[in-house]
C-alpha cells in the first residue's frame, strides 16, 4: 500500500445549540419534550448529521437515541420528516430537513424538533410517524391500469412538451407528507392533487380519470385527512415546490367526474 | 469447481426467444396456489412483484423503509438506456449489447447481456404506458440524450429524477396489485435469514422493525431484490440503509457470491467536509459534458482562491492525460486520475480531497442561462450542501463508491444455485461485468422484474408442488431462534464504542486499501486487520435499548456486523483476481496510460464463492466466460 498521507484536519468552527425534542416511546404513550445540548457542530453539518452527533453522545451515556426516519439524505426519498421550530422541514425553500444545513442556524440557538402532527399520521416513536395512509390513497387509484407487456411503442403516444412538463411538475412529489403536517386541517389535498393531475394531464391517464379521482378522494376521506380551506401552507413547505394549482385541478376533475355518466365504478351516491 | 450458467447456446440473436418458448408455464388456475416472497421494492422488486401479482401469483413484498416507494432507486438522476434508435444515430440491440460487454471489460455472460439489450425497448414502452413523464421534444416525441461517454443518444430521462419517476411507475403498478388483492406489502421489515428446506429456498426470517418481533414467512420461491453493498466503504452515494445483509445471509445458507470485488467508484461527488459526515451526494455525470476538471500545477497554490490561479498555473489533468476523451473519460479512469493529483498534494478544499470542475468556459461559450437550463437543479443542490455558487466559483468534486457489480451468482434464469432462490437488480452479478455503464442499472432492474422473472420463475414453479412448509416447520423455528440469539448477543455486549464508530473504522480501512486502488500488499494487510476489528466489535460495541420496539441502533449493528464479515470476502476475491479489469484496479497490473490490464488467459471467468463455515476459507467456483459474438479486446478510451 502507498504510504497514506496524513490529511490536513478538517476545519472546525464549533457551534453549540440547545435542542428541545419530542420524545415518545409508543403510539399510546403521552410524549413529552426533552432538552439536549448539541456540541461540536459545524456549519457544514446537515441537520440530521447534527442529530447523529447528539445521538452518539446519548448512546455513550447509555440513553436511548432520538429515533427519526431518514434514508437517502439527499432530498428525494421522502423518508425524513420533522417539524423544526414549528415548520415542516424547517422552512427553507424547497429543502427537506436532510438537506438543511446548520449554517442556517446561529451558535447558541434553541431549536424545537417535533414529529409530523396530523390525525392521519399517528406518532409511532419519537419523531417517527405512520404515513401509510398516503400509500392507501395511491392504492385506491393512483395508477394507470396497464398490464406488464402488450403496450404500444413509447412514441405511439404523443405528448406535447407542455403537457409532459406539467405532468412532471406534479409527479415530482416525494410523498413525505409535509403538506399534511403543515395544513391546519391535516389535509392531503396537495399530495392527492399532484397524483391526480399528473395522470389527468397525459392521454394514457385520461381513460380512467373520473374513476381515479373519485376513488382517491374517497380514500383520502376514509383515512382521516381533512379538507382544503385555502391556507396554502402545504405549498409553502413542500420540498419539491408542488403548486396548489394541482389542488384546483383535482377539484375540477372531481366535478367533471360527478357530472359524467357511466363512470364505471363511481356514482355520485358513492361519494 | 466449474459451474454452468445454463445460458442458451446457438445464435445469440435468438437465444432469449428460443429459451422463452422452451420454458414451462404454470396453469392460470394454479398460480394463486404459489406464494412468492419478494424482498425489496426498488425497480427490481417492485416491477417483479407487480408483474407476478398480475399473473395471479400470491405475492408478499418486504422493505425496510416505511413505504415501498422509498427504495434507493429513487435517487437515480441521469436516465435509463434503451436501444430504440429513435434519433437515427446508429444504435441497435447489438450496439447496446456490445457497449455493455465492452464497458464491463469483458467480464459478463454474453447471453444475459444480449437479453438485457433486447428487452430494453419494451421497458420504455411499459413505462410510458404507466404514465412516466419522460422528457419530450416539441413535437411530442420522446427525447434522448447521450450519457456517460456513449457515442449514441440512447438515454431516456425525466429531468434529473429518472429513478424517482421509474420507481413511481413500478410502485403504482405494485399498489394496483395490492388493491387487486394479489400482493401484500410488509414495510418496515428487515430480512435477517433465508430459510432452506431440503436444499430449496422456502422462506425468510425477518424482524418487524416497529415491534421487534422476529418471525418466519414461507413460500414457494424467494426473490432477493435488495440492492447493492458499497456501503461497506466509508461514505458512499448510497442511501444510509443500503446493506449487504439479505444477500449475505443467503450466502451463509449456501448461495454463491460472485465477483464481490467488482465495485464502481463515481468520479463526480461532492467532497467530504468533515469527519462527522454520513454520506456523499452524487453530482450527475452529465456535468462533465460542460465542466473542465483541474487542480493547481503547484502544491503551494492549493489553498489559493481558484480565480487567483492563472490559466498557465492550472493542470487540466484529464485533458492532459486523455486528450481523446478529455473530461469525458470513463468513470474509473477519471476517478483514479483525481485521486492521483490529490495524492500528489494538489487537491483542493477541505483536507485536500477535491478537484475543481469548472464551468467558466462553458458559461462564456453558452451563457449562464443555457447552463441553468441544463443543470439548474444540480447547481442548486450543490449550493445547498456547500454554500458555494458554482456559476461564480468552480465546483469541487471527488470520487466516491457508487455501485456494486458483484452480487449473488445467478444462472440465465436469474436463479441462484439454491433452487427457488432468485436474485434480481443490483443484488445479483449478472450483466455489468467488472464495470457498469451509466444509465444501465435502472434498465437492468426493470428488465429483470418486468420481462425476465415472470417467464423464468414459472419454469421453476412448474416443477414444484405448492409448499406445505409453514412457519411451524422446524427449519423456520430454528432460523427464528438463531436470529433472536444473534440480536440478543449484540445487545448483551454492552461495550464502549458505538456502532457508527465501528462502521467508520471498517469503511475507512476498506476505502483506503480496497477502494479505488488495490494491491497485493494493501489487501493482505486488510485481510489481517478485519478480523481484529470484528473481534473488538463483538466485545466492545454499545447498543442501547431493547430487542422489542423500534431500535435503530440494533438495525444498524446487524448491518455493520454483516459488512464486517462480507468485507473479508471482498478482499479475498480482490486478492485472488490478480489482474485489473474495470472497477477492479490492481496497481500491479496497468498499462502505461493507467488503463486496467486484464489477464484473459488466467481470469476470463466469474468467481463464485461458496461459504464453508465460520473460520474456513470460502471455496472458489469458476464460471468460464465464452465470447462468441464479440472479440476480447483491450478497452481503450484514448
Ligand atoms: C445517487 C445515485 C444515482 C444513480 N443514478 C443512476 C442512473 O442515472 N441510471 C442508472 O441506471 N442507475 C443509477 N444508479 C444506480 C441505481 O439507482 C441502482 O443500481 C438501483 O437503484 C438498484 O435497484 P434495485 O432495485 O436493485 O435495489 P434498490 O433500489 O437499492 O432497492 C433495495 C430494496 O431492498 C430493500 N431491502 C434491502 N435490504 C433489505 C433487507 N435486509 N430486508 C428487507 N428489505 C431490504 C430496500 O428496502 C429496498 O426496497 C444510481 C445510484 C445512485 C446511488
Ligand atoms: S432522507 Fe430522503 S428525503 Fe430526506
Amino acid at each position: 500500500m502507498r504510504p497514506r498521507k496524513q490529511a490536513a484536519p478538517f476545519e472546525r468552527r464549533n457551534m453549540t445549540l440547545k435542542l428541545i425534542v419530542w420524545r415518545q416511546k409508543n403510539p399510546d404513550e403521552k410524549g413529552q419534550f426533552e432538552t439536549y445540548t448539541a456540541r461540536n457542530i459545524t456549519p457544514d453539518h446537515s441537520f440530521l448529521e447534527m442529530l447523529d452527533v447528539v445521538n452518539e453522545e446519548l448512546i455513550r451515556e447509555g440513553k436511548n437515541p432520538i429515533a427519526f426516519d431518514h434514508d437517502c439524505r439527499e432530498g428525494i426519498c421522502g423518508m425524513c420528516s420533522m417539524v423544526v421550530n414549528g415548520i415542516a422541514h424547517g422552512g427553507h425553500e424547497r429543502t427537506t430537513v436532510c438537506q438543511l444545513h446548520m449554517r442556517k442556524f446561529k451558535n447558541g440557538d434553541t431549536i424545537y424538533i417535533e414529529p409530523w402532527r396530523a390525525r392521519a399520521f399517528p406518532i409511532l416513536f419519537d419523531l417517527v410517524t405512520d404515513r401509510s395512509a398516503l400509500d392507501k390513497i395511491i392504492e385506491a387509484g393512483g395508477y394507470i391500469s396497464c398490464h406488464t407487456g402488450g403496450v404500444p411503442d413509447g412514441n405511439d403516444i404523443l405528448i406535447s412538451k407542455t403537457a409532459g412538463d406539467y405532468a412532471m411538475d406534479a409527479a415530482q412529489c416525494i410523498g413525505c407528507g409535509a403538506c399534511v403536517a403543515a395544513c391546519p386541517n391535516g389535509a392531503a389535498m396537495l399530495f392527492t392533487g399532484a397524483k391526480v393531475s399528473h395522470f389527468a394531464a397525459l392521454p394514457q391517464g385520461q381513460v380512467e380519470a373520473p374513476e381515479r379521482v373519485a376513488a382517491m378522494v374517497k380514500a383520502m376521506q376514509e383515512c382521516g385527512f381533512g379538507n382544503c380551506s385555502n391556507h396554502y401552507e402545504c405549498e409553502a413547505v413542500c420540498p419539491k415546490g408542488i403548486h396548489t394549482k394541482f389542488i384546483s385541478r383535482m377539484n375540477r376533475e372531481f366535478l367533471k367526474a360527478l357530472f359524467k355518466e357511466n363512470t364505471g365504478t363511481f356514482t355520485p351516491s358513492e361519494k | 469447481m466449474i459451474i454452468d450458467g445454463k445460458a442458451p447456446t446457438g445464435p445469440i440473436e435468438t437465444s432469449w426467444d428460443r429459451c422463452r418458448s422452451s420454458l414451462k408455464l404454470v396453469n392460470p388456475a394454479n398460480k394463486r396456489k404459489y406464494r412468492i416472497l419478494v424482498v425489496g421494492t426498488g425497480l427490481a422488486g417492485a416491477s417483479a412483484a407487480a408483474s407476478l401479482g398480475e399473473l395471479g401469483y400470491n405475492v408478499e413484498v418486504f422493505c425496510y423503509q416505511d413505504s415501498p416507494r422509498r427504495a434507493h432507486c429513487i435517487a437515480a438522476q441521469g436516465g435509463i438506456n434503451a436501444a430504440k434508435n429513435y434519433p437515427n444515430d446508429g444504435d441497435s440491440v447489438f450496439r447496446l449489447f456490445y457497449d455493455t460487454i465492452k464497458g464491463g471489460d469483458f467480464r459478463a455472460r454474453e447471453a444475459d447481456v444480449w437479453r438485457l439489450a433486447q428487452v430494453s425497448n419494451s421497458i420504455i414502452d411499459q413505462c410510458v404506458a404507466q404514465g412516466v413523464p419522460f422528457a419530450r421534444d416539441y413535437a411530442g416525441y420522446l427525447d434522448n440524450r447521450s450519457f456517460g461517454g456513449a457515442q449514441v443518444s440512447r438515454t431516456f430521462y425525466a429531468r434529473g429524477q429518472t429513478g424517482q419517476q421509474l420507481l413511481m411507475g413500478a410502485y403504482s403498478a405494485l399498489m394496483r396489485q395490492v388493491r387487486a388483492g394479489t400482493v401484500k406489502v410488509f414495510p418496515r421489515t428487515e430480512m435477517l435469514d433465508l430459510i432452506v428446506v431440503n436444499g430449496e429456498a422456502k422462506g425468510i426470517t425477518l424482524r418487524d422493525l416497529l415491534t421487534g418481533e422476529v418471525r418466519a414467512h414461507t413460500g414457494d420461491a424467494v426473490l432477493l431484490c435488495t440492492g447493492g453493498y458499497v456501503n461497506v466503504f466509508h461514505l458512499s452515494t448510497n442511501a444510509m440503509g443500503c446493506n449487504v445483509t439479505a444477500i449475505w445471509k443467503a450466502y451463509k445458507k449456501g448461495a454463491y457470491f460472485a465477483n464481490p470485488c467488482y465495485t464502481q467508484i463515481h468520479p463526480t461527488c461532492v467532497p467530504q467536509t468533515g469527519e462527522y459526515q454520513s454520506k456523499l451526494t452524487l453530482m450527475s455525470e452529465s456535468l462533465r459534458n460542460d465542466g473542465r476538471c483541474w487542480v493547481p500545477l503547484k502544491q503551494e497554490d492549493k489553498d489559493k482562491a481558484p480565480e487567483k490561479i492563472h490559466e498557465t498555473e492550472r493542470d487540466y489533468f484529464l485533458e492532459r492525460k486523455y486528450p481523446g476523451y478529455g473530461n469525458l473519460a470513463p468513470r474509473d479512469i477519471a476517478s483514479r486520475a483525481a485521486k492521483e493529483v490529490c495524492d500528489d498534494n494538489r487537491g483542493v478544499g477541505p483536507a485536500g480531497r477535491g478537484v475543481y470542475l469548472d464551468f467558466k468556459d462553458a458559461i462564456q461559450r453558452l451563457g449562464e442561462n443555457v447552463l441553468r437550463d441544463r443543470f439548474g437543479n444540480l447547481f442548486e443542490m450543490y449550493e445547498r450542501i456547500t454554500d458555494e455558487n458554482p456559476y461564480k466559483t468552480p465546483m469541487r468534486i471527488y470520487p466516491a463508491p457508487h455501485y456494486s457489480m458483484g452480487g449473488l451468482w445467478v444462472d440465465y434464469n436469474l436463479m441462484s444455485n439454491i433452487p427457488g432462490l432468485f436474485v434480481l437488480g443490483e443484488a445479483n452479478f449478472s450483466v455489468h461485468g467488472a464495470n457498469r455503464l451509466g444509465a444501465s442499472a435502472l434498465m437492468q432492474g426493470l428488465a429483470d422484474g418486468y420481462f425476465i422473472i415472470p417467464y423464468t420463475i414459472a419454469d421453476y414453479l412448474a416443477h414444484t408442488k405448492p409448499t406445505s412448509v409453514t412457519p411451524e416447520h422446524q427449519e423456520c423455528v430454528k432460523s427464528v431462534m438463531e436470529v433472536k440469539a444473534s440480536l440478543r448477543r449484540l445487545l448483551s455486549v454492552n461495550g464502549r464504542r458505538t456502532v457508527t464508530e465501528f462502521r467508520r473504522e471498517l469503511g475507512m480501512l476498506m476505502w483506503h486499501s480496497a477502494g479505488m486502488l488495490r494491491s497485493n500488499k494493501s489487501l493482505s494487510e486488510t485481510l489481517a486487520t478485519i478480523p481484529k476489528i470484528r473481534e473488538e466489535f463483538w466485545q466492545n460495541v454499545k447498543i442501547s435499548g431493547s430487542e422489542t420496539g423500534l431500535n435503530q441502533q440494533l438495525e444498524n449493528a446487524g448491518r455493520v456486523a454483516d459488512f464486517m464479515e462480507f468485507a473479508e470476502l471482498l478482499c479475498v476475491d480482490a486478492l485472488h483476481r490478480d489482474e485489473s479489469c474495470g472497477g477492479h484496479f490492481r496497481v500491479e497490473h496497468q498499462y502505461e496510460d493507467g488503463e486496467a490490464r486484464r489477464n484473459d488467459a488466467q481470469f476470463c471467468y466469474s468467481a463464485a464463492w461458496e461459504h464453508k463455515g465460520p473460520g474456513t476459507e470460502p471455496e472458489l467456483h469458476q464460471e468460464p466466460l465464452r465470447f462468441t459474438s464479440v472479440h476480447l479486446a483491450v478497452r481503450s478510451y484514448k
